[in-house]
């Protein structure tokens, strides 16, 4: 799986039938030390009802049809996780929800 | 497959429902010295691996052939920890020198 933050959505309102009522959102993938984005986007299925601005991780190839929502679907990257915390070398390096102090 | 190092931990509580558990590991690619290089990569750890040791990761449609991963949404596994390797007759890394 690879780690990305949600930076945006996709709407498409003239798509294939079988992934109308799914929900698409804009992905960049992250360096995960740093959680800079790497200016690598892609479109994911969302399967845990993820936000804007929070990292996720996802599944891509045949894995991403292995959820209730994309079983049988035309889908290649689906959303499996929110991330709470990411642990690097015994240090936290991002905490959902914690206050970022700069 | 290809080699890995355990570099951290990810924990995710709000997890798609077909893969609640499992403890998920934040892996890198590394060279056959265990020297760490290339993506990183969120692996669900099968085999109990532990921070600073190489690892085989298997991807993609293999990773759900095992008990655990079988029909799940999971497409990294690591599959095995590293105790050795050889390189043209020579043994470039060994686990507990190698950390």
């Amino acid at each position: 799986m690879i780690l990305a933050r949600v930076v945006g959505t996709v709407v498409s309102t003239r798509k294939e039938e079988k992934i109308k009522g799914i929900k698409f959102l804009l992905l960049e993938k992250i360096d995960p030390v740093t959680l800079q984005g790497k200016g690598d986007y892609l479109v994911a299925m969302d399967c845990v009802g993820a936000g804007k601005g929070e990292i996720v991780f996802y599944v891509s190839g045949s894995s991403a049809r292995m959820t209730a929502i994309t079983e049988g679907k035309p889908s290649d990257a689906a959303i499996v996780a929110i991330v709470d915390e990411i642990e690097v070398d015994g240090k936290v390096v991002y905490q959902k929800d914690a206050v970022v102090t700069t | 497959m290809i080699l890995a190092k355990v570099v951290g931990t990810v924990v995710a509580s709000q997890k798609n429902d077909g893969i609640t558990g499992g403890k998920y590991l934040l892996v890198r690619a590394c060279d056959t010295r265990g020297r760490e290089k290339g993506e990183y990569l969120v692996a669900l750890d099968l085999v109990g691996s532990g921070r600073g040791e190489v690892v085989l990761i298997s991807q993609g449609s293999s990773a759900r052939q095992t008990e655990f991963t079988y029909q799940k949404a999971i497409d990294c596994v690591i599959v095995g920890i590293v105790d050795r390797i050889e390189e043209n007759g020579q043994v470039v890394f060994r686990k507990e020198e190698g950390r």
